[in-house]
């Protein structure tokens, strides 16, 4: 059965993909809405820029981390300058990379259905006398509902399940940095087969559950849009 | 008053309206699809902007130089062709959301609204639980829920049929009647045109060709819609009192009176008749033994030819103008000319309202 050490990786995982997924909504939606509204000419070399994270190998995107957080890196050295210390091999280290790695899932399923709700509603808003920031949150974002859980579930599914660029930063800290897709490979390492077992399985059937959350969701709101 | 001079370039298209027009009752902007009339309406609501112009509504002024007032600063009531509720809310979320958002709104006014547009059957419906007509009427509820300074309308029956049309109009009547905000109406359908206009804007091409009151711009033979086969007057009437014996009702105007079949009006009703220029026959001498029974004595005031074998002749009922649409033979025969008197024989008449 599971040791201490899992279980503190679980609890580890479960944190980081709460604080993570928190972090991208925040940081997520206006990058979204800019995208979806912007006639900005490059706004192409942003979309490339955001969705990086889906082809990068992540020990590519690790490395980088590693060498911009790490305390001879250019923000490890402001960090230790300003009297902190370098976040790397930490739990914030850890969420810094996790959201720039879940990020293009949580940007495009919100900068998707921001288009969708079109020009329309927010002209209407408009003329009802909303201004920008009342017409985003009481217009575009309930229109936007399926978007941001989409977004929501697909960030914290995500975070869970990423692995290299954990390994490259995190240092595998038991109840800091280690998280449970790290802790399987240390089993399987040490042919605990049993143990691994219970943590992929556990994963797959989590992962699985939230998947078809979104799927039935998503099913949902689109056939309420179809009744219209 | 309203005065607007606007420029908008669009990828395809410029408008350049330049015109003013009375601050009360219904102007309707009258024009082919692709003319413009939408883009003036959104110009007007700020959602396109002029970079340079002037804007007046009453005593506000919307734009002056580059100064633009954003729409939502805006007091404008708007009207989309589709309604254009909000489906995250039922109707009284749509309702709610202006209320909340409102200049100088007062609870009889809402009260009032909800009355005139009878709302409050509806209120409790989810936007998807209404009918094309309902849905306008919503919409239109809300609009003036803003309390606007102007109330304008894009094309708000045109995705109606006929009985949906005609369902909503009652409503524009009553708006029209009790409420003091002039309305800017947008169609292409002259029957719409011809039953709510007080004042008609005429735009071609992005340009603003015409504008007047609407029996001017009708009978007027330098604006495009007193030729054709389409010409019409319009002439503003009310119930004088009704023959029981015939089953027949008079209507009196600035003119005379038309006898026309009784269709159960009131007395005192104020209703609107359009006479269509070809069904308008002249004759020198008042026929006795004729079947027509609306003949009023008039002079002719101008006749210009109509293709090569009609012309059209605006006549003068005293007070009241008209159109007759008559062959360029009998013109000659009857020796036609500015001043003659002659009798206008009118065969049939289209009650509006």
């Amino acid at each position: 059965m599971l040791n201490e050490l899992d279980f503190s990786a679980i609890i580890v995982t479960i944190k980081l993909a709460i604080v993570s997924t928190s972090i991208l909504i925040l940081i997520g939606t206006p990058i979204a809405w800019w995208l979806s509204q912007t006639k900005f000419k490059f706004k192409a070399v942003f979309e490339a820029i955001i969705a990086l994270p889906l082809i990068l190998p992540p020990t590519v995107l690790g490395f980088y981390l590693l060498i911009t957080l790490g305390s001879n890196g250019p923000i490890g050295k402001l960090l230790e300058s300003l009297g902190g210390s370098s976040i790397a091999f930490t739990f914030t280290g850890l969420v810094v990379g996790s959201v720039i790695y879940s990020m293009p899932f949580v940007v495009q399923p919100l900068q998707n259905s921001f288009s969708s709700v079109g020009r329309k509603p927010l002209e209407v808003a408009a003329t009802l006398g909303a201004s920008k920031i009342d017409r985003f949150f009481s217009v575009a974002v309930p229109l936007s509902r399926s978007g941001f859980i989409t977004a929501a579930v697909l960030g914290f599914a995500h975070t869970v399940g990423e692995f290299g660029v954990v390994l490259m930063i995190g240092g595998n800290i038991p109840g800091e940095t280690g998280v449970v897709s790290i802790a399987i490979y240390d089993h399987v390492e040490a042919m605990e087969y049993g143990q691994a077992h219970w943590l992929a399985g556990g994963l797959l059937a989590t992962s699985f559950l939230m998947l078809l959350f979104v799927y039935i969701i998503n099913r949902h709101f689109s056939i309420m849009r179809s009744k219209d | 008053m309203i005065e607007c001079k606007i420029k908008i370039q669009l990828e395809s298209f410029m408008l350049d309206a330049n015109f003013s027009i009375p601050d009360r009752g219904i102007t309707v902007v009258f024009g082919p699809s692709g003319s413009g009339k939408t883009t003036l309406l959104r110009a007007i609501a700020g959602l396109e902007k002029s970079d340079d112009g002037f804007l007046k509504i009453g005593d506000s002024v919307w734009q002056k130089g580059e100064d633009f007032l954003a729409t939502h600063k805006r007091q404008i009531g708007y009207v989309f062709q589709d309604a254009a509720l909000f489906d995250h809310l039922d109707v009284k979320g749509n309702l709610n959301f202006v209320i909340k958002r409102a200049i100088g709104l007062k609870e009889d006014f809402i009260e009032s609204i909800h009355n005139l547009l009878e709302i409050k059957t509806l209120l409790n419906r989810k936007t998807t639980q209404l009918s094309g007509g309902e849905k306008q009427r919503v919409a239109i509820a809300r609009a003036l829920l803003t309390n606007p300074k102007i109330l304008l309308l894009d094309e708000p029956l045109s995705a109606l049929d006929l009985k949906r049309k005609n369902e909503i109009l009652p409503y524009l009547d009553s708006i029209h009647n009790d409420l003091e905000i002039p309305i800017l109406y947008v169609t292409h359908s002259q029957d719409e045109m011809s039953r709510l206009a007080d004042h008609l804007l005429l735009i071609e091409d992005g340009n603003i060709v015409g504008s007047g009151p609407v029996n001017d711009m009708l009978t007027r033979f330098d604006m495009p819609l007193s030729h054709g086969g389409d010409a019409v007057s319009i002439i503003e009437a009310e119930v004088l009192k009704r023959d029981s014996e015939f089953n027949l009702m008079h209507l009196d105007f600035l003119g005379g009176q038309f006898i026309v079949p009784d269709n159960s009006f009131p007395v005192q009703t104020k209703v609107r008749i359009r006479v269509v220029a070809r069904d308008v026959s002249l004759t020198k001498s008042k026929q006795v033994d004729t079947s027509i029974l609306n003949i009023f004595p008039a002079m002719v005031q101008e006749i210009v030819n109509e293709g090569e074998a009609q012309v059209m002749v605006r006549l003068q009922i005293k007070e009241t103008i008209l159109l007759a649409c008559i062959t360029r033979k009998s013109s000659y025969k009857l020796r036609l000319e500015k001043g003659s008197e002659v009798f206008v024989q009118v065969k049939s008449v289209a009650i509006l309202s």
